[in-house]
Protein backbone atom coordinates (compact mmCIF):
# COMPACT_ATOMS: atom_id res chain seq x y z
CA UNK A 1 0.00 0.00 0.00
CA UNK A 2 1.57 2.91 -1.12
CA UNK A 3 2.12 6.29 1.04
CA UNK A 4 -1.40 4.31 3.38
CA UNK A 5 -3.55 5.27 0.15
CA UNK A 6 -6.19 3.35 -1.34
CA UNK A 7 -9.22 3.74 -3.64
CA UNK A 8 -11.68 2.24 -0.97
CA UNK A 9 -11.00 1.92 2.78
CA UNK A 10 -14.20 -0.37 4.05
CA UNK A 11 -14.22 -0.38 8.25
CA UNK A 12 -15.80 -3.42 9.51
CA UNK A 13 -15.52 -7.04 8.00
CA UNK A 14 -18.60 -8.24 8.94
CA UNK A 15 -20.82 -9.94 6.03
CA UNK A 16 -21.27 -6.38 4.88
CA UNK A 17 -17.60 -5.14 4.71
CA UNK A 18 -16.01 -8.55 3.53
CA UNK A 19 -19.02 -8.59 0.50
CA UNK A 20 -18.08 -4.72 -0.24
CA UNK A 21 -14.58 -5.97 -0.26
CA UNK A 22 -14.20 -8.68 -2.52
CA UNK A 23 -16.71 -7.19 -4.95
CA UNK A 24 -14.46 -3.97 -5.14
CA UNK A 25 -11.41 -6.25 -5.64
CA UNK A 26 -12.75 -8.48 -8.27
CA UNK A 27 -12.92 -4.75 -9.91
CA UNK A 28 -9.34 -4.64 -9.82
CA UNK A 29 -10.06 -1.55 -7.19
CA UNK A 30 -7.52 -1.44 -4.12
CA UNK A 31 -9.44 -1.79 -0.85
CA UNK A 32 -8.22 -2.42 2.76
CA UNK A 33 -10.80 -3.40 5.01
CA UNK A 34 -10.36 -2.90 8.83
CA UNK A 35 -11.33 -4.53 11.32
CA UNK A 36 -11.05 -3.93 15.79
CA UNK A 37 -11.14 -8.02 16.43
CA UNK A 38 -8.14 -10.40 16.18
CA UNK A 39 -9.65 -12.03 13.60
CA UNK A 40 -13.41 -11.38 10.80
CA UNK A 41 -16.06 -12.74 13.24
CA UNK A 42 -14.65 -12.85 16.45
CA UNK A 43 -16.95 -10.00 17.66
CA UNK A 44 -19.91 -11.28 15.64
CA UNK A 45 -23.15 -12.93 16.97
CA UNK A 46 -26.20 -13.79 15.16
CA UNK A 47 -29.59 -15.71 14.86
CA UNK A 48 -27.85 -18.81 13.07
CA UNK A 49 -28.92 -18.88 9.76
CA UNK A 50 -27.68 -17.34 6.64
CA UNK A 51 -29.75 -17.81 3.10
CA UNK A 52 -28.24 -19.29 0.74
CA UNK A 53 -29.55 -17.77 -2.34
CA UNK A 54 -28.22 -14.58 -1.97
CA UNK A 55 -25.11 -15.92 -0.58
CA UNK A 56 -24.39 -17.46 -3.24
CA UNK A 57 -24.55 -14.38 -5.76
CA UNK A 58 -21.26 -12.99 -3.63
CA UNK A 59 -19.60 -16.44 -3.15
CA UNK A 60 -20.68 -18.65 -5.95
CA UNK A 61 -21.53 -22.12 -4.60
CA UNK A 62 -19.99 -21.66 -1.32
CA UNK A 63 -21.43 -24.53 0.43
CA UNK A 64 -18.67 -26.61 -1.63
CA UNK A 65 -15.66 -24.91 0.32
CA UNK A 66 -17.17 -22.72 3.47
CA UNK A 67 -17.42 -23.60 6.65
CA UNK A 68 -21.27 -23.92 6.68
CA UNK A 69 -22.78 -26.22 9.67
CA UNK A 70 -25.99 -27.61 8.46
CA UNK A 71 -28.15 -27.32 5.13
CA UNK A 72 -31.78 -25.99 7.05
CA UNK A 73 -34.42 -28.43 5.64
CA UNK A 74 -36.89 -27.46 8.23
CA UNK A 75 -38.32 -24.23 9.27
CA UNK A 76 -40.67 -24.86 12.74
CA UNK A 77 -42.67 -22.73 14.68
CA UNK A 78 -43.07 -23.14 18.55
CA UNK A 79 -45.82 -21.48 20.23
CA UNK A 80 -45.32 -22.12 24.14
CA UNK A 81 -47.65 -21.27 27.12
CA UNK A 82 -46.33 -21.56 30.70
CA UNK A 83 -45.52 -25.51 30.24
CA UNK A 84 -47.28 -26.52 27.17
CA UNK A 85 -46.12 -26.29 23.64
CA UNK A 86 -47.69 -26.29 19.95
CA UNK A 87 -45.29 -27.06 17.10
CA UNK A 88 -45.75 -26.84 13.31
CA UNK A 89 -42.97 -27.08 10.88
CA UNK A 90 -42.46 -26.98 6.91
CA UNK A 91 -40.43 -29.79 5.69
CA UNK A 92 -38.76 -29.67 2.64
CA UNK A 93 -36.83 -33.15 0.69
CA UNK A 94 -35.13 -31.55 -2.22
CA UNK A 95 -31.09 -30.75 -1.16
CA UNK A 96 -31.11 -29.38 -4.75
CA UNK A 97 -32.59 -26.27 -3.55
CA UNK A 98 -30.46 -24.54 -0.84
CA UNK A 99 -32.11 -22.26 1.49
CA UNK A 100 -30.51 -21.23 4.01
CA UNK A 101 -27.14 -22.44 6.21
CA UNK A 102 -26.90 -22.65 10.04
CA UNK A 103 -23.28 -21.12 10.21
CA UNK A 104 -21.00 -20.20 13.23
CA UNK A 105 -20.18 -16.63 12.54
CA UNK A 106 -16.66 -16.79 13.83
CA UNK A 107 -15.91 -19.32 10.76
CA UNK A 108 -18.19 -18.04 8.60
CA UNK A 109 -16.47 -14.11 8.59
CA UNK A 110 -13.47 -15.25 8.57
CA UNK A 111 -13.77 -17.57 5.36
CA UNK A 112 -15.41 -14.66 3.61
CA UNK A 113 -12.96 -12.30 4.64
CA UNK A 114 -10.34 -14.98 3.05
CA UNK A 115 -12.19 -15.00 -0.28
CA UNK A 116 -11.92 -11.23 -0.28
CA UNK A 117 -8.20 -12.05 0.13
CA UNK A 118 -7.79 -14.09 -2.31
CA UNK A 119 -9.27 -11.32 -5.08
CA UNK A 120 -6.49 -8.75 -3.76
CA UNK A 121 -8.29 -6.92 -0.76
CA UNK A 122 -5.89 -5.97 2.05
CA UNK A 123 -7.05 -7.32 5.21
CA UNK A 124 -5.89 -5.32 8.78
CA UNK A 125 -7.13 -6.81 11.94
CA UNK A 126 -6.85 -5.41 15.41
CA UNK A 127 -7.53 -2.33 13.60
CA UNK A 128 -9.56 0.20 15.39
CA UNK A 129 -11.03 3.00 13.19
CA UNK A 130 -11.10 5.56 16.34
CA UNK A 131 -12.38 8.03 14.04
CA UNK A 132 -12.96 9.30 9.80
CA UNK A 133 -10.27 11.92 8.93
CA UNK A 134 -11.88 15.40 7.54
CA UNK A 135 -10.12 17.77 5.92
CA UNK A 136 -12.09 20.79 3.84
CA UNK A 137 -15.18 19.15 5.40
CA UNK A 138 -14.70 15.85 3.65
CA UNK A 139 -14.09 12.56 4.38
CA UNK A 140 -10.60 11.44 3.07
CA UNK A 141 -9.88 8.57 5.16
CA UNK A 142 -9.77 6.43 8.70
CA UNK A 143 -7.46 7.09 11.72
CA UNK A 144 -6.81 4.17 13.48
CA UNK A 145 -5.42 3.94 17.27
CA UNK A 146 -1.95 4.07 15.61
CA UNK A 147 -2.07 5.72 11.90
CA UNK A 148 -3.83 7.68 9.30
CA UNK A 149 -5.14 6.11 6.06
CA UNK A 150 -6.57 7.85 2.88
CA UNK A 151 -8.97 6.71 0.26
CA UNK A 152 -11.33 8.13 -2.34
CA UNK A 153 -14.18 6.74 -0.48
CA UNK A 154 -14.77 5.30 3.08
CA UNK A 155 -17.18 2.59 3.38
CA UNK A 156 -18.60 2.20 6.82
CA UNK A 157 -20.08 -1.38 8.04
CA UNK A 158 -19.00 -1.33 11.34
CA UNK A 159 -22.46 -2.67 12.44
CA UNK A 160 -25.25 -1.77 14.48
CA UNK A 161 -23.69 0.79 16.99
CA UNK A 162 -22.26 2.86 13.85
CA UNK A 163 -19.95 5.17 15.82
CA UNK A 164 -18.61 6.63 12.43
CA UNK A 165 -22.10 7.31 10.98
CA UNK A 166 -22.72 8.97 14.18
CA UNK A 167 -19.56 10.88 13.77
CA UNK A 168 -20.74 12.59 10.80
CA UNK A 169 -24.32 12.89 11.65
CA UNK A 170 -25.84 10.71 9.26
CA UNK A 171 -26.94 8.89 12.16
CA UNK A 172 -28.56 9.36 15.63
CA UNK A 173 -28.64 7.60 18.37
CA UNK A 174 -31.00 4.84 17.99
CA UNK A 175 -34.04 4.66 20.14
CA UNK A 176 -34.52 2.00 22.90
CA UNK A 177 -37.93 0.38 21.03
CA UNK A 178 -36.14 0.32 17.67
CA UNK A 179 -33.74 -2.11 19.03
CA UNK A 180 -33.43 -5.65 20.21
CA UNK A 181 -30.78 -6.95 22.44
CA UNK A 182 -30.34 -10.69 21.34
CA UNK A 183 -28.99 -13.24 24.20
CA UNK A 184 -27.71 -16.79 23.02
CA UNK A 185 -26.03 -20.08 24.11
CA UNK A 186 -24.28 -22.48 21.90
CA UNK A 187 -25.30 -25.21 24.02
CA UNK A 188 -23.19 -28.80 22.94
CA UNK A 189 -24.88 -31.99 22.36
CA UNK A 190 -23.82 -35.44 21.11
CA UNK A 191 -24.24 -35.43 17.31
CA UNK A 192 -26.43 -38.56 17.28
CA UNK A 193 -28.90 -36.99 20.38
CA UNK A 194 -29.11 -33.74 18.55
CA UNK A 195 -29.92 -35.44 15.14
CA UNK A 196 -32.53 -37.79 16.76
CA UNK A 197 -34.08 -34.97 18.62
CA UNK A 198 -34.58 -32.69 15.77
CA UNK A 199 -35.73 -35.63 13.28
CA UNK A 200 -33.18 -34.84 10.90
CA UNK A 201 -30.09 -36.78 8.85
CA UNK A 202 -26.59 -36.12 8.76
CA UNK A 203 -26.17 -33.08 7.20
CA UNK A 204 -29.46 -31.74 7.57
CA UNK A 205 -30.65 -28.93 10.01
CA UNK A 206 -33.05 -27.09 11.43
CA UNK A 207 -34.13 -23.66 12.10
CA UNK A 208 -36.94 -22.64 14.70
CA UNK A 209 -38.35 -19.29 15.96
CA UNK A 210 -40.48 -19.80 19.82
CA UNK A 211 -43.14 -17.63 20.69
CA UNK A 212 -44.67 -17.23 24.37
CA UNK A 213 -43.56 -19.00 26.83
CA UNK A 214 -41.61 -17.39 29.36
CA UNK A 215 -41.38 -14.53 26.60
CA UNK A 216 -44.98 -14.26 26.62
CA UNK A 217 -46.61 -10.41 26.72
CA UNK A 218 -42.94 -8.59 25.60
CA UNK A 219 -41.79 -7.63 22.28
CA UNK A 220 -39.52 -10.84 22.39
CA UNK A 221 -39.14 -14.05 19.81
CA UNK A 222 -36.96 -16.92 20.75
CA UNK A 223 -34.93 -18.98 18.24
CA UNK A 224 -33.09 -22.64 18.25
CA UNK A 225 -31.12 -23.94 15.59
CA UNK A 226 -28.70 -26.62 14.74
CA UNK A 227 -25.03 -27.06 14.13
CA UNK A 228 -23.11 -29.63 13.85
CA UNK A 229 -22.83 -30.67 17.28
CA UNK A 230 -24.40 -27.93 18.76
CA UNK A 231 -27.87 -26.20 18.96
CA UNK A 232 -28.00 -22.22 19.23
CA UNK A 233 -30.24 -21.29 21.15
CA UNK A 234 -31.68 -17.95 22.24
CA UNK A 235 -33.90 -14.89 21.70
CA UNK A 236 -33.86 -11.03 21.18
CA UNK A 237 -36.31 -8.88 23.20
CA UNK A 238 -36.60 -5.03 22.52
CA UNK A 239 -34.83 -2.90 24.80
CA UNK A 240 -37.29 -0.70 26.17
CA UNK A 241 -39.50 -3.63 27.27
CA UNK A 242 -36.36 -4.87 29.61
CA UNK A 243 -36.30 -1.72 30.98
CA UNK A 244 -40.34 -1.45 31.17
CA UNK A 245 -40.23 -5.10 33.00
CA UNK A 246 -36.88 -4.95 34.79
CA UNK A 247 -35.86 -8.03 32.93
CA UNK A 248 -32.37 -9.19 33.65
CA UNK A 249 -31.46 -10.63 29.74
CA UNK A 250 -29.72 -14.13 31.17
CA UNK A 251 -32.46 -14.60 33.13
CA UNK A 252 -34.86 -14.60 31.04
CA UNK A 253 -32.88 -16.15 28.91
CA UNK A 254 -32.65 -19.16 31.92
CA UNK A 255 -36.75 -19.46 32.09
CA UNK A 256 -36.54 -19.80 28.35
CA UNK A 257 -34.01 -22.92 28.59
CA UNK A 258 -36.30 -24.39 31.59
CA UNK A 259 -39.84 -24.45 29.61
CA UNK A 260 -40.24 -28.34 29.40
CA UNK A 261 -40.65 -28.08 25.36
CA UNK A 262 -37.15 -26.41 25.20
CA UNK A 263 -35.53 -28.19 28.06
CA UNK A 264 -36.07 -31.89 26.23
CA UNK A 265 -34.08 -30.35 23.10
CA UNK A 266 -30.79 -29.67 25.27
CA UNK A 267 -31.51 -32.12 28.20
CA UNK A 268 -27.67 -32.91 28.95
CA UNK A 269 -26.15 -30.63 26.73
CA UNK A 270 -23.07 -28.27 27.77
CA UNK A 271 -23.40 -24.04 27.28
CA UNK A 272 -19.64 -23.52 25.02
CA UNK A 273 -20.74 -20.03 24.64
CA UNK A 274 -22.58 -17.31 26.28
CA UNK A 275 -22.95 -14.31 23.82
CA UNK A 276 -25.19 -10.84 23.10
CA UNK A 277 -25.50 -8.47 20.46
CA UNK A 278 -27.58 -6.02 18.97
CA UNK A 279 -30.31 -6.05 16.10
CA UNK A 280 -31.17 -2.59 14.48
CA UNK A 281 -34.90 -3.49 14.31
CA UNK A 282 -36.40 -0.39 13.60
CA UNK A 283 -37.07 -0.59 9.92
CA UNK A 284 -37.78 1.10 6.97
CA UNK A 285 -38.90 4.75 9.03
CA UNK A 286 -35.32 4.15 10.51
CA UNK A 287 -32.98 4.03 8.00
CA UNK A 288 -30.41 6.80 7.99
CA UNK A 289 -28.63 9.15 5.21
CA UNK A 290 -26.72 6.31 3.56
CA UNK A 291 -24.59 7.90 1.30
CA UNK A 292 -22.69 11.85 1.26
CA UNK A 293 -19.46 12.78 -0.46
CA UNK A 294 -17.13 10.02 -0.15
CA UNK A 295 -18.96 8.21 2.11
CA UNK A 296 -21.43 4.98 2.03
CA UNK A 297 -22.70 3.32 5.01
CA UNK A 298 -24.06 -0.66 4.76
CA UNK A 299 -25.59 -3.23 6.57
CA UNK A 300 -26.56 -3.17 10.09
CA UNK A 301 -25.17 0.28 10.49
CA UNK A 302 -27.56 1.91 7.98
CA UNK A 303 -30.18 -0.53 10.30
CA UNK A 304 -30.80 -3.14 6.68
CA UNK A 305 -32.48 -4.96 9.06
CA UNK A 306 -36.36 -7.00 7.84
CA UNK A 307 -37.00 -8.42 11.13
CA UNK A 308 -40.71 -9.57 9.97
CA UNK A 309 -38.88 -11.93 7.94
CA UNK A 310 -35.74 -12.47 10.36
CA UNK A 311 -33.39 -11.10 7.46
CA UNK A 312 -30.20 -8.98 8.12
CA UNK A 313 -27.40 -10.84 7.32
CA UNK A 314 -28.16 -11.55 3.75
CA UNK A 315 -29.23 -7.55 3.63
CA UNK A 316 -25.80 -6.78 5.02
CA UNK A 317 -23.96 -9.02 2.03
CA UNK A 318 -26.49 -7.04 -0.67
CA UNK A 319 -25.81 -3.58 0.35
CA UNK A 320 -22.10 -4.35 0.58
CA UNK A 321 -22.28 -5.74 -3.00
CA UNK A 322 -24.41 -2.55 -3.90
CA UNK A 323 -22.09 0.31 -2.00
CA UNK A 324 -19.19 -1.48 -3.93
CA UNK A 325 -20.85 -1.78 -7.33
CA UNK A 326 -21.72 2.26 -6.43
CA UNK A 327 -18.20 3.48 -5.39
CA UNK A 328 -16.75 1.12 -8.46
CA UNK A 329 -19.06 3.59 -10.94
CA UNK A 330 -17.83 6.69 -8.64
CA UNK A 331 -14.07 5.79 -9.10
CA UNK A 332 -14.72 5.44 -12.75
CA UNK A 333 -16.03 8.84 -13.42
CA UNK A 334 -13.69 10.33 -10.91
CA UNK A 335 -16.12 11.57 -8.86
CA UNK A 336 -17.02 10.14 -5.43
CA UNK A 337 -19.16 13.69 -4.48
CA UNK A 338 -22.79 12.70 -3.19
CA UNK A 339 -24.24 13.38 -6.58
CA UNK A 340 -22.68 10.19 -7.78
CA UNK A 341 -23.05 8.11 -4.96
CA UNK A 342 -26.58 8.75 -4.51
CA UNK A 343 -26.85 5.92 -6.83
CA UNK A 344 -26.27 3.70 -3.94
CA UNK A 345 -29.81 4.50 -2.64
CA UNK A 346 -31.31 4.23 -6.11
CA UNK A 347 -29.88 0.76 -6.23
CA UNK A 348 -31.35 -0.06 -2.65
CA UNK A 349 -34.81 1.28 -3.88
CA UNK A 350 -34.73 -0.51 -6.88
CA UNK A 351 -33.69 -4.00 -4.83
CA UNK A 352 -35.45 -6.14 -2.89
CA UNK A 353 -34.25 -4.43 0.17
CA UNK A 354 -35.43 -1.37 0.61
CA UNK A 355 -38.93 -2.68 -1.01
CA UNK A 356 -39.45 -5.32 1.56
CA UNK A 357 -38.32 -2.78 4.62
CA UNK A 358 -41.51 -0.69 2.84
CA UNK A 359 -43.72 -3.21 2.98
CA UNK A 360 -43.41 -3.59 6.20
CA UNK A 361 -42.82 -0.21 7.89
CA UNK A 362 -45.63 -0.52 9.53
CA UNK A 363 -45.67 -4.25 10.51
CA UNK A 364 -43.93 -3.85 13.97
CA UNK A 365 -46.11 -1.17 15.41
CA UNK A 366 -49.46 -3.59 14.37
CA UNK A 367 -47.40 -6.65 16.26
CA UNK A 368 -46.51 -4.34 19.54
CA UNK A 369 -50.48 -3.49 19.77
CA UNK A 370 -50.99 -7.38 19.27
CA UNK A 371 -48.25 -8.64 21.32
CA UNK A 372 -50.48 -10.25 23.98
CA UNK A 373 -52.78 -12.11 21.29
CA UNK A 374 -49.48 -12.71 19.29
CA UNK A 375 -47.30 -14.65 22.27
CA UNK A 376 -50.43 -15.65 24.97
CA UNK A 377 -53.42 -15.61 23.58
CA UNK A 378 -52.82 -17.71 20.66
CA UNK A 379 -50.09 -20.50 22.17
CA UNK A 380 -52.60 -21.01 24.51
CA UNK A 381 -55.61 -21.54 22.80
CA UNK A 382 -54.00 -23.84 20.12
CA UNK A 383 -52.95 -25.73 23.12
CA UNK A 384 -56.51 -25.32 24.52
CA UNK A 385 -57.73 -27.08 20.82
CA UNK A 386 -55.06 -29.87 20.88
CA UNK A 387 -56.32 -30.67 24.12
CA UNK A 388 -59.78 -30.80 23.91
CA UNK A 389 -58.93 -32.68 20.28
CA UNK A 390 -57.00 -35.58 22.24
CA UNK A 391 -58.53 -35.79 25.97
CA UNK A 392 -61.10 -38.83 26.61
CA UNK A 393 -62.72 -37.93 29.91
CA UNK A 394 -66.13 -37.77 31.48
CA UNK A 395 -67.18 -34.01 30.03
CA UNK A 396 -69.39 -34.12 27.09
CA UNK A 397 -67.38 -32.65 24.20
CA UNK A 398 -70.30 -30.09 23.34
CA UNK A 399 -69.32 -28.35 26.70
CA UNK A 400 -65.63 -28.35 25.88
CA UNK A 401 -66.28 -26.86 22.47
CA UNK A 402 -68.84 -23.94 24.01
CA UNK A 403 -66.02 -23.40 26.49
CA UNK A 404 -63.24 -23.20 23.80
CA UNK A 405 -65.86 -20.72 21.87
CA UNK A 406 -66.36 -18.57 24.64
CA UNK A 407 -63.17 -18.14 25.56
CA UNK A 408 -62.24 -17.71 22.17
CA UNK A 409 -64.78 -14.73 21.54
CA UNK A 410 -63.93 -13.55 25.20
CA UNK A 411 -60.20 -12.97 24.11
CA UNK A 412 -60.90 -11.76 20.37
CA UNK A 413 -64.00 -10.09 20.73
CA UNK A 414 -67.05 -10.94 18.86
CA UNK A 415 -66.14 -8.84 15.43
CA UNK A 416 -62.97 -11.00 15.15
CA UNK A 417 -64.74 -14.22 15.75
CA UNK A 418 -68.11 -14.22 13.49
CA UNK A 419 -66.40 -16.73 10.63
CA UNK A 420 -65.32 -19.21 12.97
CA UNK A 421 -68.40 -19.11 15.26
CA UNK A 422 -70.27 -19.81 12.27
CA UNK A 423 -67.97 -22.56 11.14
CA UNK A 424 -68.19 -24.06 14.67
CA UNK A 425 -71.83 -22.76 15.53
CA UNK A 426 -73.48 -26.16 14.09
CA UNK A 427 -71.46 -28.39 16.19
CA UNK A 428 -71.92 -26.67 19.47
CA UNK A 429 -75.63 -25.55 19.54
CA UNK A 430 -77.56 -27.28 17.55
CA UNK A 431 -79.42 -30.34 19.10
CA UNK B 1 -26.80 -21.72 35.24
CA UNK B 2 -25.62 -18.53 36.47
CA UNK B 3 -24.23 -15.59 34.68
CA UNK B 4 -20.87 -16.34 36.39
CA UNK B 5 -21.17 -19.23 34.54
CA UNK B 6 -22.19 -18.23 31.30
CA UNK B 7 -19.05 -15.38 31.43
CA UNK B 8 -16.85 -18.27 32.07
CA UNK B 9 -17.21 -19.76 28.69
CA UNK B 10 -15.76 -16.95 27.33
CA UNK B 11 -12.71 -15.77 26.35
CA UNK B 12 -11.20 -12.15 26.68
CA UNK B 13 -8.80 -10.51 25.91
CA UNK B 14 -8.19 -7.94 28.64
CA UNK B 15 -7.69 -3.98 27.75
CA UNK B 16 -5.47 -2.56 30.62
CA UNK B 17 -8.39 0.78 30.64
CA UNK B 18 -11.84 0.81 30.56
CA UNK B 19 -13.97 1.53 27.40
CA UNK B 20 -16.97 2.39 29.41
CA UNK B 21 -17.76 5.43 31.73
CA UNK B 22 -20.35 6.85 33.45
CA UNK B 23 -20.64 10.61 35.00
CA UNK B 24 -22.19 9.21 38.81
CA UNK B 25 -23.29 12.74 39.35
CA UNK B 26 -25.52 12.16 36.60
CA UNK B 27 -26.63 8.37 38.05
CA UNK B 28 -27.27 9.67 41.35
CA UNK B 29 -30.41 12.09 39.95
CA UNK B 30 -31.15 8.38 37.95
CA UNK B 31 -34.33 6.75 39.63
CA UNK B 32 -34.52 3.56 37.67
CA UNK B 33 -30.78 3.01 36.32
CA UNK B 34 -31.79 0.43 34.06
CA UNK B 35 -28.11 -0.30 33.05
CA UNK B 36 -28.07 -2.17 36.42
CA UNK B 37 -30.06 -4.66 35.26
CA UNK B 38 -30.22 -4.65 30.91
CA UNK B 39 -27.05 -5.62 30.67
CA UNK B 40 -26.23 -9.03 29.85
CA UNK B 41 -23.14 -9.25 31.50
CA UNK B 42 -23.97 -7.27 34.50
CA UNK B 43 -20.97 -4.87 34.07
CA UNK B 44 -22.91 -2.11 35.82
CA UNK B 45 -23.09 -2.17 39.63
CA UNK B 46 -24.45 0.83 41.72
CA UNK B 47 -23.33 1.44 45.19
CA UNK B 48 -26.10 3.28 47.27
CA UNK B 49 -23.88 4.42 50.19
CA UNK B 50 -21.11 5.32 48.04
CA UNK B 51 -22.87 6.57 44.90
CA UNK B 52 -20.36 4.96 43.16
CA UNK B 53 -20.89 2.97 39.93
CA UNK B 54 -18.54 -0.17 39.27
CA UNK B 55 -18.14 -0.50 35.89
CA UNK B 56 -16.54 -4.31 34.80
CA UNK B 57 -16.00 -3.45 31.81
CA UNK B 58 -13.35 -6.21 31.33
CA UNK B 59 -16.88 -8.54 31.07
CA UNK B 60 -18.60 -6.31 28.43
CA UNK B 61 -19.97 -8.42 25.82
CA UNK B 62 -19.71 -4.77 23.53
CA UNK B 63 -23.17 -5.46 22.62
CA UNK B 64 -24.38 -1.55 23.23
CA UNK B 65 -27.62 -2.11 25.28
CA UNK B 66 -26.52 0.26 28.02
CA UNK B 67 -25.43 3.19 26.09
CA UNK B 68 -29.13 3.38 24.42
CA UNK B 69 -30.88 1.96 27.96
CA UNK B 70 -29.56 4.84 29.59
CA UNK B 71 -32.11 7.93 29.69
CA UNK B 72 -29.56 10.73 30.63
CA UNK B 73 -27.39 9.59 27.63
CA UNK B 74 -24.68 9.39 30.52
CA UNK B 75 -22.53 6.57 28.83
CA UNK B 76 -19.30 7.40 27.19
CA UNK B 77 -19.02 4.39 25.28
CA UNK B 78 -16.66 3.16 22.71
CA UNK B 79 -15.09 0.01 21.63
CA UNK B 80 -12.29 -1.84 23.18
CA UNK B 81 -9.27 -1.22 21.27
CA UNK B 82 -7.68 -3.51 18.55
CA UNK B 83 -7.87 -7.64 19.45
CA UNK B 84 -8.48 -6.62 22.90
CA UNK B 85 -12.26 -7.48 24.19
CA UNK B 86 -14.07 -10.27 23.99
CA UNK B 87 -13.61 -13.08 21.59
CA UNK B 88 -16.32 -15.25 20.49
CA UNK B 89 -15.59 -18.90 18.53
CA UNK B 90 -18.90 -19.66 17.75
CA UNK B 91 -20.70 -16.58 17.64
Amino acid sequence: MENNKVEVIIVGAGPAGASAAITLARAGKKVLLADRADNAGDKNVFGGTIYAKQTAEIYPNFWETAPVERAVTEQKIFMLTDCDSVQFGYKYASKASYKAFTVKRSNWDRWCVEQAQKEGAYFAPKTLVKELLIENGKVVGVQTEFEKFYSDIVIIADGVNSLLAKQIGLRNEIKDKDVSLSVKEVIEIPKENLQDRFNIDDEDGCACKILGGPLKDIMALGFMCTNKNSIALGYSVSIDELKKHNIKPYELLEELKEHPTIASYIKGGKTIEYSSHLIPEGGYNCIPKVYDNRVLVAGDAAMFVNNIHFEGTNLAMLSGKLAAETAIEALNLSDCSASVLCRYYKKLENSILIKDLRTHRNTIDVIRKNIHTLTSLYPELACDFFDLLTSADEIPKRAKYRKFLSKFIKSRGITASIPFVFLAMEKCFKK
Amino acid sequence: MNLDEKLATLKYNKDNESHLSVDEDVCIRCKEKPCTFICPANVYEWNEEKCIMTIRYENCLECGACKIACEKNNITWRYPNGGYGVKYKNG
